[in-house]
């Protein structure tokens, strides 16, 4: 007779050796390109389901599904060709502005499709933001950058209203001690490190839910990298944030849950506790641990 | 290591976990081969013999120290994760458990010479002594199966010799309450008797720590940490 412990973990049979019930983590293998692990998030703000993109015949991303959550940071990685950006930036309708790019499946912000044919698209990029690899501030004095998007979308009645967003906005940013008296200045004179915190700033000044990074350290020192790293883990509280990042270092230390794509597939998505400990697909390991990239 | 995958880009990084890995082979074949001679000087009553394994744990005391420096340096330049880091873990525990065998078989190095060591002493008779014969071969056997299961990663030879851990522990039990009856049946033995016990003990405390390594064999290549699973015996027959 063999007995199986209560965690089920373990059989001993009557000669007394013991043998695994299962191996509960079996490395699932690199050709199966089923997702693994759970896509959807406690408190999803954004709901993608069988996302494909096409630039024109050729398909990028192949029915991806998964969900970003509110007050959490979900991390994507992935080879360079993968499709993390591509998919990144379908959250915003990024890729509408892209010849011959097509999105098929289902994106809702709130329960609503964001590709539905009545959905504003400025309106859909001030809710769900976006920061960039290189910090791309506008030409103009620091004031008006964050100033600009509030003003257009008639946040604001006057002017002492406008300036409380752009100080608040700044201060969330983790930037206003720096730049407070000199607001006027251009936004182009401030370091790497600042104008990325700026181009966060701009973007909370609209009053985002979601806010969407594509790489956004990758050009910052590590000092910035850090204060930057910092901030995220501050906006978390307010926002629902998707990062994609090539540091695999970076995205084990800023997000609660990762994705990993592959060739256009994602391949597993879970805890990113889990995925950095105990991945369960084989691809994942391999590119985890640098054993291909 | 008998993991599937290729190697890392990084080469170095491939070489800096097999030098690891090959630590805990090295400490593992030494800490082995104390218990052996330890085992032996007992046999053989030889104190000198029992003093140079005593002197010997310092090289099992070096390998301990330089496989953590090893640790240190390679989580401080490479940051492993998931199966690197896992084995850098399961090498860092194994040479804890390895050590403090090197540890227990000092102890039976301490008794022979405590034995036989004196002059005029009164000498076990051999019935005393026949249970710790039979475990240490017992705990020789998880040893080696531990170290094996480590060297190739091998989780179903790993997963065999918890068993075989079970058996230690019956011995070392069956031993304890037959030592009490020769002290009831002749008082002077009870001397002997408490070192007898003692290096019972010692062994049993070898076992179960080759067994930890074993337990870490699993944890390395399936992630799961089997350390406090229940294992219940089978119920055939009752």
């Amino acid at each position: 007779m063999r007995t199986v412990s209560v965690e089920n973990e373990v059989v001993m049979a009557d000669d007394g050796t013991v043998e695994p019930a299962a191996a509960r983590r079996a490395t699932i293998d690199r050709d199966n390109r089923e997702t693994v692990g759970d896509v959807t998030a406690r408190n999803p703000r954004m709901r993608c389901r069988d996302v494909s993109v096409f630039y024109g015949d050729k398909q990028a991303i192949h029915d991806v599904s998964m969900d970003v959550g509110n007050n959490e940071v979900i991390a994507l990685i992935g080879p360079s060709g993968c499709g993390k950006s591509t998919f990144l930036r379908c959250l915003n309708r990024m890729n509408d502005t892209i010849d011959g790019c097509r999105v098929t499946g289902n994106i809702s912000l709130d329960g609503e499709s964001i590709y539905d044919t009545k959905m504003d698209v400025v309106e859909l990029r001030a809710q769900v933001g976006m920061v960039f690899q290189k910090p791309n501030p506008f030409p103009k004095s620091i004031f008006e950058n964050v100033a600009y998007g509030p003003r257009i979308h008639g946040l604001t009645q006057d002017k002492s209203e406008l300036e409380g967003i752009v100080h608040t906005s700044l201060e969330k940013a983790g930037l206003l001690g720096e730049v407070k008296d000199r607001l006027e200045e251009p936004g182009t004179g401030l370091s790497g490190g600042q104008q990325q915190r700026l181009c966060i700033a701009r973007a909370i000044a609209v009053n985002p839910e979601v806010i969407l990074m594509d790489e956004p350290c990758s050009a910052l020192d590590p000092i910035a990298t850090a204060r930057i790293e910092e901030l995220i883990d501050e906006l978390r509280e307010q926002y629902a944030i998707a990062i994609v990042t090539h540091s695999m270092q970076q995205a084990a230390r800023v997000s609660q849950r990762t994705a990993y794509f592959h060739l256009g597939d994602l391949i597993e998505i879970g805890e990113t506790s889990q995925v950095f400990t105990n991945p369960r697909h084989q691809l994942t390991e391999d590119y985890i641990t640098g054993r291909f990239g | 290591m008998g993991q599937s995958g290729e190697g890392h880009i990084v080469k170095q990084f491939d070489a800096d976990l097999m030098q690891l890995h090959g630590r805990v082979l090295e400490m593992g074949g030494l800490v082995s081969d104390q218990l052996s001679r330890a085992l032996k000087t007992l046999d053989d009553q030889d104190v000198d013999a029992a003093r140079a394994v005593i002197e010997r744990d310092r090289d099992v005391n070096v390998l301990e120290l330089r496989t953590d420096e090893d640790i240190a340096k390679i989580l401080a330049r490479r940051q492993p994760v998931a199966r690197d880091l896992r084995l850098v873990l399961a090498v860092s525990k194994a040479v804890t458990d390895l050590e403090r065998i090197g540890d227990e078989a000092i102890k039976i190095a301490r008794m022979t010479i405590e034995i036989y060591g004196r002059e005029a002493s009164i000498l076990p008779g051999n019935e005393l002594l026949d249970d710790l014969e039979l475990m240490g071969h017992e705990a020789q056997h998880v040893l080696r199966g531990a170290l094996e299961a480590f060297d190739t990663m091998d989780v179903d030879r790993a997963m065999s010799t918890l068993g075989m851990q079970d058996r230690v522990e019956k011995t070392y039990k069956a031993a304890l309450r037959r030592l009490v009856t020769y002290v009831m049946d002749d008082s002077r033995n009870v001397g002997h008797m408490i070192q007898i016990a003692l290096v019972a003990k010692a062994l049993e405390r070898i076992a179960d720590h080759a067994r930890n390594v074993s337990q870490y064999v699993v944890y390395c290549v399936q992630g799961t940490d089997i350390r406090h699973a229940s294992v219940h015996m089978a119920q055939s027959g009752r």
